[in-house]
């Protein structure tokens, strides 16, 4: 709960900067702000208390996923310092992204659909702006739009279904949903299904899972390299945190009706997300197609439904996001220094710019899923705790579109090391700096200690 | 017995379906920014209108509240997607959506 308080002040104070001047400041300040929230977000560990008379659920699920969020917010800012530096009306940025993650820390802590709705919005609302933020580049212009209009429609469905489900149960809160269902077996009215899967659909479209992921290569490509970066990691671990904890909470007594259309989720969007990604020339849109692909593995953990896919899910978010920050954060320098994102900008880095290739490489392959980095374990896990539901042939979906997505990552590793091209010796900021080391050191230690995190849950 | 409840529950929840699908409908046909909107807004409507029905039929205030909720995030939204709105048009001069095809859908 404290995490919510400090982010929101940090957010109004940001604001005030503007009318003080000490905008100066404002970059040192949030991160210092960031590492003390994190901090004091530990404290609430094991005080798993129900806050805002019974809003909010201050428990391990969410306390866990509030740290994962701000250590990638916390590298994230590391990698951006350009954003704000560049533009004009930096305070907004800032205040945006720090109420961006005070929705965020809801959604993974509501035990209440409104809180739901509401985190949902102001998460949402704020990502809109951002995406747009470059006012004059057409391409971002487009990807704000579509966002709007895609995350308005979704949430229209959220809602309809939050509607339905109030309809038929009396309630917003998810224990006492769930108390009725398991007490109505048989006799629970059909618009308590419909309500379910509106809302299965609603937050499919959010956490892009195929067939709803349309409109997220085309927004993710359109907006600013760190905005995508931010979209990829924070929006879309809030996403996965707050779907596990209403279908768990809520929904978990009437399974039989979500899974199957899960299951095909699932596949759908592992095979759609890797085969089309194989075919971009834009290594953004790569990226993006990738990231779709990886909502599939996590989507994997949502099927299985049992004792470890929260511990599994919360290990691959923060693989994943680690991972892809240092991928974007290595794509915004090459881009920066050659002008355009395709994979050729990446022949023969490793000769005049070992380091970045390196890290890259790193990266890349913790989001392939090779030993030791870290995104091995993530989909060792996540492909565990679906076997042992008894998930077999998903997990052979899994394992196959995991190959594909094996071909793509290594053909920037490959551009890297075996293609000749002209690179001159980039000189690396030291944030950027910092960030590459840090993610390459958290990538290799959370391969080699996975036990850690995955214990906590 | 009040006002609300003189006409049949079923009755809300067909108006809400086919006035929430027709807004799914204009989101998805129409092609002109500002009527896509109005689609999303009623959309929203409709299920303030439910949310209603249902809160009066059960007689528990919170469907009731959760509509003011619905209410202020569809206002902040619209602001949000005007500017947006604004913004395509400053760069493109038109608001129909076949501008926006920068990005390969």
């Amino acid at each position: 709960m404290t995490a919510l308080i400090l982010l929101t002040s940090l957010g109004v104070i940001t604001l005030l900067a503007e009318i003080f001047s000490f905008k100066k400041l404002l970059y040192p300040f949030v991160l210092v702000g960031l590492v003390a929230t994190f901090v004091i977000n530990l404290f609430d560990w094991n005080l798993s208390r129900t806050i805002f008379y019974g809003m909010m659920q201050y428990d391990h699920f969410a306390v866990a996923f509030t740290s994962v969020i701000l250590i990638v917010a916390f590298l994230w800012f590391l990698m951006s310092d350009s954003f704000f530096k560049e533009e004009t009306s930096v305070t907004d940025h800032f205040s945006l992204v720090l109420f961006a993650l005070a929705g965020t820390v809801i959604m993974v802590s509501f035990s209440n659909m409104t809180m739901l709705f509401l985190g949902i919005e102001i998460l949402s609302i704020s990502m809109y702006i951002l995406a747009g933020s470059k006012k004059d580049d057409l391409g971002s212009n487009e990807s704000a739009f579509k966002y709007l209009i895609m995350g308005a429609f979704a949430t229209g469905f959220l809602l309809f279904g939050i509607t339905l489900i109030y309809g038929s149960t009396g309630s917003f809160d998810l224990a006492e949903i769930n108390t009725f269902v398991a007490s109505h077996k048989g006799s629970v009215p059909m618009i308590f299904y419909a309500g379910v899967l509106l809302m299965l659909v609603g937050l499919s479209f959010k956490v892009s899972a195929a067939p709803f992921h349309f409109w997220a290569p085309d927004v993710y490509q359109g907006a600013p390299t760190v905005i995508t970066a931010f979209m990829s990691t924070i929006v879309k671990t809030a996403a996965f945190a707050a779907f596990l904890r209403l279908f768990y909470t809520s929904f978990i007594s009437v399974s039989e009706i979500w899974v199957s259309v899960v299951w095909v989720m699932a596949a759908l969007t592992l095979l759609v997300g890797n085969v089309t990604a194989v075919l971009q020339t834009s290594t953004k849109r790569m990226l993006a197609y990738s990231s779709v692909a990886h909502a599939g593995y996590m989507l994997l953990a949502l099927v299985a439904g049992n004792i470890y896919s929260s511990s599994s899910v919360l290990f691959y978010t923060l693989a994943y996001s680690i991972g892809s920050v240092g991928t974007f954060c290595i794509l915004r320098i090459v881009v920066g220094a050659k002008g355009n994102d395709n994979t050729e900008s990446f022949n023969g880095l490793a000769k005049t710019n070992p380091f970045l290739a390196f890290v890259m490489t790193v990266v890349l392959l913790s989001l392939a899923g090779i030993p030791p980095t870290a995104g091995f374990f993530a989909k060792y896990y996540i492909f565990t705790t679906a076997f042992q539901a008894g998930y077999t042939g998903l997990v052979l979906v899994a394992i196959i579109a995991s190959l594909i997505g094996v071909y793509y990552y290594f053909r920037i590793i490959i551009a890297m090391y075996f293609r000749e091209g002209s690179h001159h010796l980039i000189t690396l900021q030291f944030n950027h700096k910092l960030v590459l080391i840090l993610v390459t050191i958290a990538t290799i230690a959370l391969g080699l200690f996975p036990d850690f995190i995955i214990g906590m849950l | 017995m009040n006002a609300i409840e003189v006409i049949p529950l079923n009755w809300y929840l067909l108006l809400s379906t086919v006035l929430f699908t027709i807004g799914v409908l204009g989101v998805l046909f129409r092609r002109n920014a500002i009527i896509i909107f109005m689609s999303v807004e009623l959309m929203l409507n409709a299920i303030n209108l439910l949310l209603v029905a249902f809160s009066s039929y059960l007689s528990d205030s919170k469907g009731q509240v959760f509509v003011f909720f619905i209410m202020a995030v569809a206002a902040a939204e619209v602001a949000v997607g005007l500017a947006i709105l604004m913004m395509v048009y400053r760069n493109t001069k038109s608001s129909d959506i076949n501008v926006l095809n920068k990005l390969k859908w």
